[in-house]
């Protein structure tokens, strides 16, 4: 190591005025740089929402779409349908996201464990619409319909890896003691893992779920193919189904500018939810812990 | 949003101590072997965990055998043909990798300069107040929706840019082929424009991360030597992170390379041959499965359709290999918590 040139080399003098210069240039460009990303950033989400604000009313979330070019309506069709995908898609996504998680923080060992870690580490990144391919071909082709339920199973595959790796990440959190004292009290491995391990993980993994939900809440290129969308009350999941960012997507691209605002509106009301669910959750698990 | 990911680390840091191995096998001298429920409740374990590598599996199973027809009845010449032509049944998707390439880098040469420059504004000289606010700015733009970008594009920025931007861009930079050509608004500059803002937060974030991830003795040291801050970043900081905000930049990358809503909403969707215009309309590999796949009948253009599913496929697991491997190897060095959903 002694014959190592280190890149830097002290200055000779303290007051060079070209090194003064290039250090406020470069602080100057991070500022640029900061200032340009949040002000673009702040005044696309703020647009979008005072936009919203100003076509939202009760109405939205009591009536239906009306029919092209006509005033009013809602979007309480596409309420509903999100609601009912994503709770389906938590049905799917949320035992196999977490019984992953446990495996790869309890009992994963080996080149397996290391291979499905990697696998759902690169699952999220894979683009959603080829979840939506999936569930095209293994449920609406079978059922020869689009369905609420296709929709839910794309959404749920794409909840595993967000779910499986907070929890891992958190089970991984719960101190080591915690389970050698449940055993040697007597606990049976499972007893230790459902009793102990898992309550006291609880914040967490109830975090990463509800994170999970919010994101699959805002998803529209998988249900293009699946849920598919439909302007009417449906509960029957195998039947197509309306979801939020569907009817937006529908909407932003109207020609009557009473479906863009209610666009808008709806583009509001979907925020609104993913940003209040995702903040109301980690506060209420302790997630804002800075560091 | 920010997902603590710091696996293994915890482990490491009990090293000192000799601790038993978990999972322990206590129950041995209590009864014969493992107890039944402890046996059930692997297997079920494990048996969730094959059905998520059988859905992995079944991905991947429908994408190659969906598109087998179309790579017997045109082989190669389905990545350069240039017609998307369901009327006569040929297929090829030369402008829909075009578009997507294109958008991609153009997204990639904005966003990682500028997002790097967030990172080590919000790490080395932002005040200490603004930085718990812009950091969770980050993470509040990174939840936001795609269609919500995708409803900006199409009905605030493909506005402006039809009647300001792209005016002012042939007036002013017209003598480069990139800014010739008809302002549409809606177009390839658009896409690009509005996925830079889409992995702005990503970048920012893991940027940030990594940064982080540098010893605070390394940067002392070079500041006691009378290294000025910006010598600090050149010398310490950025040598250190490097590998991490290359895999970032990938990650990015590949986030990119596979969006689909706010892309389809503001690229135009307009068959167009590659031409080195930036004005011009396009579509890519996703855009063309999100807006044709509804009219899609079945046979040949299906299959097309679920090929170029098969090439994001492809070009975005290589993107995600690549940069997990550059950022593992950060992991390593340093503890980099957060990995950007």
């Amino acid at each position: 190591m002694s014959n190592v040139v280190h890149p830097f080399q002290p200055p000779q003098s303290a007051h060079n005025i070209g090194r003064r210069a290039s250090n406020m240039l470069v602080i100057l460009f991070t500022l640029a740089a900061t200032l340009f990303a949040v002000l673009v950033l702040l005044y696309l989400l703020f647009y979008v929402l005072r936009q919203g604000i100003q076509y939202i009313n009760p109405g939205f979330f009591i009536n239906l779409p009306t029919p092209n070019g006509e005033p009013g309506g809602g979007m309480a069709e596409a309420v509903q349908g999100s609601f009912i995908l994503v709770g389906l898609a938590a049905l799917f996504g949320v035992p196999l996201g977490l019984f992953t998680g446990i495996y790869l923080a309890e009992f994963g060992r080996g080149v397996f464990a290391k291979g499905v870690r990697f696998l759902v580490a690169v699952l999220t990144g894979i683009p959603t619409i080829i979840f939506g391919l999936f569930a095209w071909v293994y449920i609406v082709v079978p059922q020869q319909s689009f369905s609420g339920l296709a929709g839910g199973v794309a959404l749920g595959i794409i909840m595993i890896p967000i779910v499986a790796s907070t929890s891992e990440s958190v089970l991984r959190l719960v101190p080591q003691d915690l389970r050698e004292a449940s055993l040697a009290l007597g606990a049976t491995e499972s007893r230790t893992i459902l009793r102990v391990v898992l309550p006291a993980a609880r914040n967490g993994i109830i975090t990463g779920i509800v994170l999970a939900m919010a994101r699959v809440a805002g998803e529209t290129a998988p249900l293009l193919m699946t849920a598919f969308g439909t302007p009417f009350f449906n509960t029957d999941v195998t039947q197509p189904m309306d979801a939020l960012p569907l009817r937006i997507f529908v909407f932003t691209e109207s020609p009557y500018q009473a479906q863009i605002n209610q666009a808008y509106a709806g583009a509001m009301v979907l925020i609104l939810l993913i940003l209040i669910t995702s903040f109301a959750v980690r506060w209420a698990t302790g997630g804002f812990k800075q560091r | 949003m920010l997902i603590t990911c710091s696996a293994k680390k915890k482990e490491s840091c009990h090293g000192m101590q000799q601790r038993l191995a978990w999972p322990l096998r206590m129950n041995r001298a209590v009864g014969n072997g493992r107890r039944l429920s402890d046996v059930i409740f692997r297997a079920f374990t494990f048996l969730l965990v094959l059905v998520v590598i059988g859905v992995i599996l079944g991905v991947v199973w429908v994408l190659v055998s969906g598109s087998l027809p179309t790579i017997q009845t045109f082989g190669w010449s389905f990545l350069t043909n240039q017609a998307f032509d369901p009327v006569h049944n040929s297929f090829g998707v030369a402008p829909a990798i075009f578009g997507t390439l294109v958008t991609s880098i153009f997204a990639i040469i904005f966003a990682i300069p500028i997002g790097v420059g967030v990172a080590i504004f919000l790490v080395d000289f932002c005040p200490r107040v603004l930085r718990a606010p812009l950091a969770f700015l980050a993470e509040l733009l990174a939840a936001v929706p795609s269609v919500v970008y995708g409803l900006w594009g199409f009905l605030v920025l493909a506005p402006w840019l039809q009647q300001v931007g792209e005016p002012w861009l042939a007036q002013h930079l017209g003598f480069i082929p990139l800014f010739q050509g008809t302002p549409h608004g809606l177009g390839l500059l658009a896409a690009g424009m509005i996925l830079v803002l889409m992995i702005l937060p990503l970048i920012i974030s893991i940027s940030r991360e990594v940064m982080l991830a540098v010893p605070r003795s390394q940067c002392e040291a070079m500041l006691a030597l009378g290294a000025t801050r910006w010598e600090v970043i050149r010398y310490a900081v950025l040598p250190f992170s490097r590998v991490g905000i290359i895999g970032g930049g990938i990650l990015a990358l590949g986030r990119a390379l596979g969006e689909t809503m706010a892309v389809t909403m503001v690229i135009g969707n307009q068959a167009s041959l590659p031409t080195p215009h930036l004005f011009d309309t396009g579509y890519t590999l996703s855009s063309v499965i999100a807006n044709q796949f509804g009219e899609a009948t079945p046979g040949l253009f299906i299959s097309a359709l679920l090929e170029a599913g098969l090439l994001v496929f492809i070009i975005t697991l290589i993107a995600n290999i690549l940069a997990q491997l550059l950022i593992s190897r950060v992991e390593r060095h340093g503890r980099v918590r957060g990995l950007a959903v």
